[in-house]
C-alpha cells in the first residue's frame, strides 16, 4: 500500500476533557457490556440444562467476585445507556453546540450515578437474592 | 526530488497495465459506509426499552431460584423480549467492538484475526442464548 494521506488523528484535536471523557467512556462501558454477554449466555444455559445444573452454575454466578462483576455492570449499563440517549439526540441534530454539549456531558455525569445508585440499592434490598 | 518514489510505493504492483483510475474505482466505496451507521442507531433504539426490561424484571423477580426463573421465561412476552434483547444486544454489541478493533489493532493478521474472533464471540452468544431461551420455553428438561 502507498502511504496515503490520512486524517487528522486525535492529537491534533485541542480536545476539552469532558468530549475526550465521555466519549472513552462511551466506548469502554461498551466493551464491558459486551464481556457481560458472556454472563448472560452462561446463565440461560444453565436454566436450560437443568434444575442440577442451574444449581451448580448459581454457585458459581454467585461468587463474591461476581458480586464486584454485577456492580461494574450496572454501572456500565446505566452510563452506556444515557450517553446512547445523548448520542440518539445529537443524531437528530439537536444538542451539538459547545455549550449544550458541555452541559449534556455534565448532565450525563449526574442522570447515569443517579441511575446506578438506584439500581444498585434496588439489586442489595431485593429479597431473597442469591442466585 | 520531484522524481522519488514515495515511502512505500516501490512495493505496489510496479508494472501494473492497470491506470490509476481504474485503481482508484477498484478500491473506493463499496456503497455500505451508512450500514453499519445506521444498524447501530436502530440497534440503540430498539436496545433503550429492551436492556430496561430486562433488568428491571430481573430485580423485580422474588427469586432466582430454578422453579421461579424458569416460570419466568415461560411467559410468553418474556420469551419474546429475551429473544429480541439477545439478537439486538449482538447485534449492537458486534458493531460496537468491531469499530473498536478496527480502531486500536494494528496489522492486516491481527486484525482479520481479531474481527473473525469477535465475529464467532457473538454468533456463539446469540445461538447459545436464544436456543436455552427456547428449550426452557418449550419445557425441554
Amino acid at each position: 500500500m502507498t502511504e496515503r494521506p490520512l486524517s487528522p488523528h486525535l492529537s491534533v484535536y485541542r480536545m476539552r476533557r469532558y468530549t475526550l471523557l465521555t466519549s472513552i467512556t462511551n466506548r469502554a462501558t461498551g466493551l464491558a457490556l459486551s464481556a457481560g454477554l458472556v454472563l448472560l449466555a452462561y446463565w440461560l444455559v444453565a436454566i436450560a440444562s437443568g434444575p442440577v445444573a442451574y444449581r451448580r452454575a448459581s454457585g458459581v454466578l454467585s461468587l463474591g467476585v461476581l458480586k464486584v462483576v454485577y456492580a461494574i455492570l450496572l454501572a456500565t449499563f446505566s452510563y452506556h445507556l444515557f450517553a446512547g440517549i445523548r448520542h440518539l439526540i445529537w443524531d437528530t441534530g439537536r444538542g451539538i453546540e459547545r455549550e449544550q454539549a458541555k452541559r449534556s456531558s455534565l448532565l450525563l455525569a449526574l442522570v447515569s450515578l443517579v441511575a446506578f445508585i438506584g439500581l444498585a440499592w434496588w439489586a442489595l434490598h431485593a429479597t431473597g437474592r442469591a442466585p | 526530488m520531484t522524481n522519488q518514489p514515495r515511502r512505500g510505493e516501490a512495493r505496489q504492483e510496479p508494472r501494473s497495465l492497470r491506470s490509476p483510475l481504474a485503481r482508484v474505482l477498484g478500491q473506493g466505496s463499496a456503497k455500505d459506509g451508512v450500514h453499519h451507521w445506521w444498524l447501530q442507531r436502530l440497534t440503540s433504539v430498539a436496545l433503550v426499552p429492551l436492556t430496561v426490561w430486562f433488568v428491571v424484571s430481573l430485580l423485580s423477580l422474588p427469586a432466582l431460584d430454578y422453579a421461579t426463573v424458569t416460570q419466568w421465561i415461560r411467559q410468553l412476552w418474556t420469551e419474546v423480549f429475551l429473544i429480541l434483547l439477545l439478537l439486538t444486544g449482538t447485534w449492537h454489541s458486534q458493531l460496537g467492538v468491531r469499530v473498536v478493533v478496527e480502531d486500536y489493532v494494528h496489522g492486516q493478521g491481527m486484525k482479520a484475526l481479531s474481527l473473525a474472533l469477535v465475529t464467532f464471540f457473538h454468533v456463539v452468544v446469540a445461538v447459545a442464548g436464544v436456543l436455552a431461551i427456547l428449550r426452557v420455553a418449550l419445557g425441554a428438561p
